[in-house]
Parts: structure tokens; sequence; C-alpha cells
């Protein structure tokens, strides 16, 4: 091996540590999160408590007053089922001084944080949270208002968008420039006039929230598809109206299918964003039956502040679905949320 | 040839729903905010004109430049120490061939999730008894850190604790941005280069960062136009901390909690006028920089 290989070696093996130092940042966090979300709240106390009560050297200065007696060290039994310190304490008393040592290592080793697995696949706190907590009428109305907001934009920007890249009206272009420039100014406190808004017509209601997500995902929407549209070459359209198709149906039969991959890019983007939105859904939505999932969660967490491991596993209901959706389809989420960041 | 004929009405019919939502809660709230900041306003009695003094208001609030101040304090931390962690992620995944994928896939994992679950995820493994259980105090010591371990939500630590959660949150975004940017660099480049004996150094400082500077330029404004109006994360991680994490848009959100629409409303057009200059600012300095060093904008 020459000396330039194994530089090459050493300088990977130092970007591979880099890299997955981070990533584990990533996701030990969530591998948290879901394996409390399997534990009882007592469960988790329990392991935390006892450790909490003493410290290695305290416990040391404990033993020392302990009557030792004779006894196998099982290394197995200690690596698993330490969950009280009070097994720990008799394990230790039963074991030969000289094992002792060793035994606080494994110990120490061995310790909960939640990292340890749970005792059984216990699914009581899910049924909790899903049912009691009502947290399938949060899933269903998250679910509820990305579907609708996110069909009502595919249609109203897919014929804004072919009718700017295609049809000749007066003021076309001033009109698309309009919403060019309603992306690119940053409106900080555009939900305070929207709100007060739906407050005069009344529409404080799911009918209101769909409108205005409806139009926070517009403008970047038709961008992208009149873009996209411009690509396209007019042939197929221009055929299909000497086949006598009206402009509806091109638009249906003939645009939508070829703008199909741009389609993709906003049907993602848009569905995140109104999933994940925050600000407006708690203001107007104060009543249970109306809340989305992320409002949702922001009660639940209020109101159980000391309930962990209920709060994991709301926590896991609400990301679970979207972690194995983005894994199946990663790279529509990249291509979708940095669509956003192009256009810029 | 008639400027409006049937046809052209049947044109502009296919822009009406789009236009109509358009106006109603993007044109309208426009011009509304600005109205509305000039009034006292309460959801309840009618709107009372009151001229500048919500402005003056808010520029007189010792609370409302904190607020800036912690909106400012995040945003510095993204520009740097977020941006330069995407970057060196970036030009790491860009160099090894295994296992690239993953890498990206994992970073880009936080940017999908929403800020609210990030930020209780986060308030669960940082914050202490009586109410957290001191998890990643926990995880730290058991490293052999311990003398690190410390209270993190607490008065002393929290707002730069927040900063770096929210770049935790978001340095994946910036990252994907990056790695799209440096896979866009031409290999030819890269290969003139090092025939003419370039050390590794000189090809990054000479063509990969002229080359890569509108995109930089690019993400910096961005993450300052989304940091500053960042605040659900925080508002699940620490509630605001008594005004010690308190970024603008929180105090605009709670204003309009406690029927202060007007005031609410000012802040906003405050907000939005310096984000305005800010970024403008940014643009024009990376149009500067790009002309010095002769490369030509894409």
């Amino acid at each position: 091996m020459g000396y330039y290989r194994a530089k090459k070696i050493f300088i990977l093996v130092l970007i591979h540590t880099f890299l997955m130092s981070v990533a584990l940042s990533c996701l030990l966090p969530f591998f948290w999160m879901v394996n409390v979300s399997f534990k009882s709240q007592e469960e988790f106390d329990k392991g935390y408590v006892a450790k909490k009560a003493f410290s290695p050297q305290q416990l040391e200065e404990l033993l020392a007053d302990k009557i030792v007696k004779e006894a196998k060290f099982n290394r197995k039994f200690l690596i698993w089922n330490i969950s009280t310190e009070d097994m720990l304490m008799v394990k230790l008393a039963q074991s030969r001084v000289e094992d002792r040592d060793k035994i606080l290592k494994i110990w120490r080793r061995t310790r909960d944080y939640g990292l340890k697995p749970p005792l059984s696949l216990n699914l009581s706190n899910y049924k909790e949270v899903i049912f009691r907590e009502k947290f399938w009428c949060y899933f269903l109305n998250s679910v509820f208002y990305t579907f609708v907001t996110v069909c009502s934009i595919v249609i109203i920007s897919s014929l804004a968008a072919y009718a700017f890249s295609r049809l000749h009206f007066p003021g076309r272009n001033v009109i698309f420039y309009m919403f060019l420039a309603a992306m690119m100014i940053p409106l900080p406190a555009g939900f305070v006039p929207v709100y007060v808004l739906l407050n005069k017509f009344h529409l404080v209601n799911r009918t209101g929230y769909v409108l205005a997500m409806t139009n926070v995902g517009l403008s970047l929407s038709i961008y992208l598809l009149k873009t996209f549209f411009d690509q396209l070459p007019k042939d197929l359209e221009d055929a299909a109206r000497i086949d006598g198709c009206n402009k509806l149906r091109i638009w249906w039969n003939v645009g939508l299918p070829l703008v199909a991959p741009a389609l993709g890019v906003v049907i993602i983007f848009n569905a995140l964003n109104v999933w994940n939105e925050f600000v407006l859904a708690s203001l107007m939505f104060t009543a249970e039956e109306l809340m989305p999932l992320q409002v949702g969660l922001m009660e639940f967490s209020n109101r159980m502040v000391t309930q962990h491991t209920l709060i994991a596993s709301a926590l896991t209901v609400a990301a679970l679905p979207i972690i194995l959706l983005y894994l199946r389809l990663q790279r529509q989420f990249i291509k979708g949320l940095t669509a956003g960041a192009m256009v810029g | 040839m008639k400027r409006w004929s049937w046809d052209r009405f049947q044109n502009f019919s296919f822009i009406f729903p789009a236009l109509v939502i358009f106006s109603i809660f993007y044109i309208y709230p426009f011009f509304y905010t600005f109205v509305l900041s000039f009034q006292d306003y309460d959801f309840i009695s009618t709107p009372k004109f009151i001229g500048f003094s919500n402005f003056r208001e808010v520029l007189t609030d010792r609370e409302w430049w904190s607020s800036m101040y912690n909106g400012a304090f995040i945003t510095l931390w993204a520009l740097t120490f977020q941006n330069i962690l995407a970057f060196m992620l970036a030009l790491g995944v860009d160099r090894v061939i295994r296992m690239n994928k993953f890498y990206r896939v994992v970073f880009f994992m936080l940017p999908i999730l929403s800020e609210i679950i990030i930020g209780l995820l986060m308030k669960q493994l940082l914050s202490s008894e009586p109410l957290g259980r001191d998890i990643f105090n926990r995880w730290i010591t058991n490293l052999g850190l311990g003398f690190f371990a410390q209270d993190w939500l607490g008065s002393q630590r929290v707002r730069l604790v927040t900063a770096l959660v929210h770049c935790w949150k978001g340095f994946g975004w910036a990252f994907v941005i990056f790695l799209a940017g440096l896979q866009n660099v031409p290999q030819q480049l890269y290969e003139a280069a090092r025939i003419d004996g370039a050390n590794a150094w000189q090809v990054f400082r000479k063509i990969t960062l002229p080359l890569l500077t509108p995109v930089i330029a690019l993400v910096l404004v961005l993450t300052i136009l989304g940091t500053m109006q960042a605040f659900a994360m925080i508002l699940a991680l620490t509630g605001g901390a008594g005004g010690l994490t308190e970024v603008p848009v929180m105090r605009i959100y709670n204003h309009l909690r406690f029927r202060l629409a007007g005031l609410a409303c000012a802040e906003g057009v405050i907000l939005g006028l310096i984000l305005i200059v800010v970024s403008f600012g940014m643009f024009f300095i990376s149009k500067k920089i790009r002309e010095k060093y002769g490369v030509l904008p894409s």
C-alpha cells in the first residue's frame, strides 16, 4: 500500500466519522422517541428515580457496609435486567469483592436513559393517545385539510399556469408578475390580516382554513407549473385542437398528463406545507374536533407535561407516517422542498 | 382584432379562480395590514383610527427590540454555524461514494418534520427536573462528559440552546442546496486544475468557492428570511422562556391572541420592512462579490 493510498483512506475515514456523527445526532432522538413510546411512565420513571438516588460513588460507600456473601457473578443477568438500584445492590452484595468493580462498570454502561429496549411491546400508550386523547381525530383532520388544500391548489394552479403559458388574454404578463412578486416579498405577519379577514367573513372554520392555505401555496405552484409548461412542445395540443377538443379538455387530457412530473413536486411541497402548518391553525381552531395534528400535539403536550412516555408516543404518531412516506419517496420530497428555494 | 373577445374571455376564465383567491387572501390582506396598523382593533368594537401611535408603541417598546435581538442572535448562529456545518457536510458527501445516499436521506429528514415535533422532542430531551428527565445530560454523562451537563433550558443557556436546536433542524435543508450546487460544478474544471498541479486548498479556493457564490448568497438570504420568521419550534421548545427566547413573530402571534390586531400589524410591517432591506442588501453584496471574482451570474 502506497503512501497516497494510505492518505486517501485516512481522509475517507475522517470524512465518514464526521458525517456519521452528525447522522447519529439526527437519528438518536428519534430512536429514543420510538423506544420510550413503548414504555409505561412507571417503567420509564423507575429506572430514573432509582438511578438519581445514588451516584456510583455513593453506591460504593453503601456497599462497604454490606455483608458480603459468596455468589456467582452472572454477567448476562446484569446487562439486561437491572431496572432498579435494589437489584443491583442485591447482586453486588452477593458478588465477590473482586467482582464488584466489574459489576459497577457494567452497570454504568447499561444505565437506561430511554435507550434500553422496553420490557415488552406495550401498546397501551398508543391506545390512550389515539383513542382517549383523540389523536385519531387530529390525524383525520390533518389528512382532510392536506388533501382538500392540495387538490384545490393542483387544479387552480394548473389551470392558471396553463393559461399563463399557452393562452392569450389582456394583462397576462402583468398578472403573472404580480404572482411572482407575491413570492418575493416577505410577509412575516401575513397571518394577522388573514385571521382578521376570516373573522369578519365568519369563515373561522374548515372552509376558511382550506381557502387561506390554498392561497399560501398558489404562487409558487403556478410559477413551477408555468415554467414546466413553457418547456413542453405545443404539437400535442395543436393536434388535440384540430381534433376538436375545447380548451378545458386540452388542459385536462393533454396538459395535465404532460406536467405530471412537476405536479408531483407541487403536490409534495404543498402537502408538507399544509401538514406542518401551525400558526393559522392554532389561531383558528380552539375546538378539538377541528384541530389538525400540530395544534393537537401542542395542546396535548401542554396538558400532559409530566407524562413523558405518552408525549413520546404522541410524537411518534405524528412523526412516523411522515418519516415512512419520506423514506418511500425521498427523491420527490427533496425536489419538492428545494423547489421553493431554487425559485428565489 | 378586438381586445376582449369571447375567446379572450374564455382564456381569462382559466386564471379566474386563482385570481379570486389571490386577491382575497393576498392582495387585500397585504394592503389591509397597513390599514390595520394605523387602527386599534380588538375584534369586537369597531376599528378606531389612531394614527401612528401603534408604530410609536412598537418602536419604543423595549421588549420588541429585545425580541428582535433574540431573533438576530438565532439568525446569526444559523448564518454561521448552520451554514458552515451544512457546507462541510455537503463537501464530505460530495466526496464519499459509499453511503452518500444514506447521509442525504438522514440529513434531510429533519427539515421534513414539523417545527412542533422537533421542538417538543428536544424539550423532552433537554428539560430538567422537576418536569423533565435530563435525558440529554444523562447521555453525555454516560459518554464521560459529565462535567458538561447543565440545565440546558435554564435562563443561562436557553437562548444559545434554542439557536443550536434551530440549526440542528435547519442544516439539512442548506445541505441539500449546497450539495446540488457542488454537483453542478463541471468536473473538467477539477481535472484541469489537477493537471495544472493545484492542491486541494487551491482547488477549493479558486474553483469551488467562486462557482458556488450564487448558491451561497441564495442560502444566506433564505436563512435570514426563514430564521427571522420561524417561531413554532421555539414556541414548542421554550414557550418564550419569559422573554429570553421570544422572537418577533412570536410576539406578533401573542399580541394577536390578546386581540391587539393593530399592534400586531404594526410589528409585522416593521419586521417586513427590515427583512426586505436586509435581503436586498445581501443580494447587492453578493452581486458585488461575484463581480469582483469575475463569475458570471447564473
